[in-house]
């Protein structure tokens, strides 16, 4: 036993002793909230064409943050990338981000997708919609999301959990645009419209308007185009059976939110870093994101996929995201308040 | 207290303290001062946190212990046809994680699933109103922690029921006492250490689940403290949460010393070995067989069933060479890690043995408490003392040596196997316990006075007699590891990656079939130690 103790010691030193060293390469650290199958893909591609080593690890946006605070000026991480505007605005907060907006990178986002400082971009946007069942809505029933709370959709809205993030900003954006105090009456109504407890994630609000429990149900675009082009062909028909709607379509568009890039204050592989950047926002690597993924690319000139140009093109709200991150905790507030859970 | 000051206490303490930095930590939370997150937590929804976890706990002791303790007994005192694979059988679903078996269930029961398809084809259901459970509920959670932990209480009560001198039964018998009485009035009680060792083990990780409960929308403690650190970005609260939770685990440890000690029960002879067992016919035989088959069904082979049928969709693009080096990396990761964990715990405990002395019991209790932090939890609070230390070390050495040190454990394997000791240390100890407490101190007296050392007394005498407590704390442990998510996502360095990593980045996408073969092969992956482990077990108690 002792020996083996032994032993086991010197192997877990050996491990800490060889497997921090990266500082030589010619390389660059990304610290990914996105799922390693949304972006080893691209990556790789950009290690073929620079010959520059890509180092990853990917997790959720906030333990990424909290790792980056802690690493402080000594953290290995180039790069963070994340899921939605809100964690990059705390990040910029945290001051462990560095702006590195340069002409090309102005050119090719929209202002409103990218921070008004410069401390990050956004790569792709995804849009949360309204899917509808096609055999008991009439479209026409539709308009808004302030509609959603509409006694008329009284048990006939799913909707997933409020832990979720994207819910969590479609609340904020709701208090950016109307305030607190009519977002506070808007959430209770939906609460009391929807068809059950809310579970499951999105495409499972998917499938439970396609199996009749409930008419509507409000999620990101992507799950949908998944659903559709899905080896599992349950999934392509519990897709196929619902419709797509963009509500506020006559005000202010359908809320969105980007995954988005940020290069950490304390890079030690600073240029990299934006040539990966660049790369990302390349138009192959931006077409990349909307055939495989069907998220909306960025740039004005990047190829859509089959599933995206098949729901037509929708007006967007314009609201600066960084807002969304302000607003989070008001919105989780109201959320529990209201019995969203 | 003085006279308890030696150099081993001191030893003890110090190596226990340190160990458990992730608690001081997160008890060094306690000391901010609390914000208004906590008034809107304890308007909004702290009480139904506290009502879910308990009947959770509640929901979750009974169904383990009914799962557990009759299928520990009928395989530790009979023998029936299947009896030499369902002993090891049992154990299956112990490699099972908890949120795949509720996503394999959700698929199976939900509305739109097969099962209830199929019933509404059969019913008209223009005419019939079918009610059908709703798997994503309380309910439904408390069944599928159920089915995946009853495992420990299984494991620990058959080692105890096997361990038990066969003479305390027959003798019970001799007296008259049937089946039923001696099982009552007599093996329960002297398993009742190790069975409720093993219920402790099944709570504790209970409390720490994020990801079912988090899938069937029922608030618990941890998803609560996930929502405070992730939606208010608020780590202190989510910290104090998380001391609170912590409170429940106090109580339940004292809950389980104070049965230990309502009842010290030492057998005489613990080597139960050339004993023959009865052997059940006809349709006792048909009783036990279904009794022990049940648990493997419901709790490994249907969910298996689907994660296969999940599988072969992607099987032929998905399986590839990186599959091997994520099968490498979990199975390294996992058996490192228990062994580290095993020898710590063996350590410990044997101190504590040796030395009858408060100051090295609470160290050992305290090394023990961190298996019901959530994973989540223990992550960020090994993140930063080791970010503190690697800096502190850096700044040091850039001013008087004028070089960088940099970041010398952090985003190491070694923080994150430091995270895994921290946080399974609870299920070696508690096993090596329930094995140790069966040793006769008398025995340890009996060799010292004939001029053994302690190590020749560990080596000679422990090891021999604890190996099968040993060999469960190690499988334990190992099989922990294989499952473990959110620590190893937080804490794993640049490009690792497990099996059960992959498994959720493809859940979490929600994209439930590409998920089936990570898991599957987690679950194969755990099925070798079961197996090798059950078989080492087997031999010695056939």
């Amino acid at each position: 036993m002792k020996t083996l103790f032994k032993n086991s010691c010197l192997l877990l030193l050996s491990c800490t002793f060889t497997l921090p060293v990266y500082a030589a390469l010619d390389e660059v650290n990304v610290y990914s909230a996105r799922k390693e199958q949304l972006i080893k893909p691209l990556l790789t591609d950009f290690t073929k064409q620079t010959g520059i080593e890509v180092n990853l690890v990917t997790s959720k946006a906030d333990a990424l943050l909290k790792r980056l605070e802690s690493e402080g000026r000594n953290t290995p991480a180039d790069i963070l990338i994340t899921t939605d505007a809100g964690r990059l605005h705390r990040a910029k907060e945290a001051n462990v981000l560095q702006p590195v907006l340069n002409d090309t990178m102005k050119k090719l986002v929209p202002e409103h997708l990218r921070d008004a400082d410069g401390y990050w971009i956004g790569l792709t946007t995804r849009a949360r919609m309204i899917v509808y069942a096609k055999d008991r809505v009439n479209p026409s029933e539709l308009s808004t999301y302030e509609d959603l709370a509409n006694p008329k959709w009284k048990k006939r809205i799913c909707i997933r959990s409020s832990n979720n993030i994207y819910n969590q900003s479609l609340v904020a954006s709701m208090i950016a645009h109307k305030g607190e105090k009519a977002t506070e009456a808007w959430v209770n109504g939906l609460v009391k419209n929807m068809a059950r407890k809310p579970k499951g994630g999105d495409r499972d609000q998917i499938k439970a308007v396609a199996a009749g429990q409930c008419d509507i149900a409000v999620v990101n675009t992507y799950y949908l185009g998944q659903m559709l082009n899905s080896n599992d062909p349950k999934q392509v028909k519990a897709a196929q059976e619902v419709a797509v709607f963009w509500p506020n379509q006559s005000d202010r568009g359908t809320h969105i939110n980007v995954s988005g890039i940020a290069v950490t204050k304390a890079a030690k592989n600073k240029d990299n870093a934006i040539q990966l950047i660049e790369f990302l926002l390349s138009k192959d690597a931006q077409n990349w994101y909307a055939e495989a993924n069907n998220e909306y690319p960025v740039i004005a000139d990047a190829d859509w996929s089959e599933t995206l140009k098949s729901w037509g093109t929708f007006h967007s709200d314009g609201l600066n995201l960084t807002q969304l991150g302000e607003l989070n905790s008001k919105a989780i507030r109201i959320m529990d308040r209201a019995g969203w859970r | 207290m003085r006279k308890h000051l030696n150099r081993w206490s001191i030893l003890t303490l110090v190596f226990a303290l340190l160990l458990t930095v992730p608690l001081w930590v997160l008890v060094s939370f306690m000391f901010e001062p609390t914000n208004d997150n906590w008034t809107h937590l304890a308007d909004t929804l702290l009480p139904e946190y506290i009502i879910n976890s308990l009947w959770l706990m509640l929901g979750v002791t009974i169904g383990t212990l009914l799962l557990g303790v009759p299928t520990a007994w009928v395989i530790s005192q009979y023998r029936f046809v299947g009896k030499s694979v369902l002993h090891w059988a049992l154990l299956l679903p112990m490699a099972m994680p908890a949120y795949i078996i509720a996503y394999t269930y959700t698929g199976l029961l939900e509305f739109e699933g097969p099962v209830q398809t199929a019933l509404r084809t059969v019913f008209d259901t223009q005419t019939v109103n079918l009610w059908f459970p709703e798997v994503r509920s309380l309910g439904g959670a408390i069944v599928m922690f159920s089915l995946v932990l009853y495992p420990y209480v299984y494991l620990l009560a058959r080692t105890s029921f096997a361990n038990q001198s066969q003479s305390v039964m027959q003798a019970s018998r001799t007296l008259g006492a049937g089946p039923y009485k001696t099982f009552f009035k007599v093996a329960l009680p002297i398993a009742r250490p190790a069975i409720i060792a093993g219920l402790t083990l099944a709570l504790m990780e209970t409390l720490a689940d994020f990801g079912t409960v988090q899938y069937f929308g029922v608030p618990t403690f941890t998803t609560g403290i996930y929502r405070t650190w992730s939606g208010f970005g608020d780590t202190t609260t989510a910290a104090q949460l998380s001391i609170l939770l912590l409170l429940f685990v106090v109580a339940l440890m004292m809950i389980e010393v104070w049965s230990r000690k309502q009842a010290k029960y030492f057998t005489g002879n613990a080597q139960p070995l050339n004993q023959v067992l009865p052997k059940l016919k006809g349709k006792h035989a048909l009783a036990a067989f279904s009794l022990c088959l049940l648990p493997i069904v419901f709790g490994f082979i249907l969910p298996a069933l689907q994660l296969l049928d999940w599988s072969i969709n992607v099987a032929s693009t998905a399986l590839n060479a990186e599959f091997i080096t994520l099968v490498w990396n979990t199975f390294s990761l996992a058996f490192i890690t228990a062994l580290v964990t095993v020898s710590i715990a063996l350590l410990f405990l044997y101190i504590k043995r040796l030395h009858n002395n408060p100051i090295i019991d609470q160290s050992v209790r305290i090394a023990g408490l961190g298996y019901a932090i959530p994973g989540t939890v223990i992550a960020v609070a090994v993140i930063i003392p080791f970010a503190w230390f690697d800096n502190t070390l850096d700044s040091w050495a850039r001013e008087h040596l004028d070089i960088s040190t940099g970041l010398l454990l952090s985003g190491t394997l070694f923080a994150l196997v430091f995270a895994y000791c921290f946080r399974f240390l609870s299920v070696a100890l508690q096993s090596i316990q329930s094995g140790l407490s069966q040793i006769k101190p008398s025995m340890d007296e009996s060799a010292k006075t004939l001029g053994a050392n302690h190590w020749t007394i560990l080596k000679r005498i422990h090891i021999p007699l604890l190996s099968s407590s040993l060999v469960t704390a190690f499988l334990l442990v190992f099989v922990e590891v294989l499952k473990e998510l959110p620590t190893t996502l937080i804490l794993r360095p640049f490009n690792f990656n497990t099996l059960a990593v992959r498994a959720y980045e493809m859940a979490a996408d929600e994209r439930l079939a590409d998920a089936g073969l990570p898991a599957l092969l987690i679950v194969v992956t755990g099925l070798i130690p079961v197996i090798i482990l059950s078989k080492m077990i087997g031999k010695r108690h056939a």
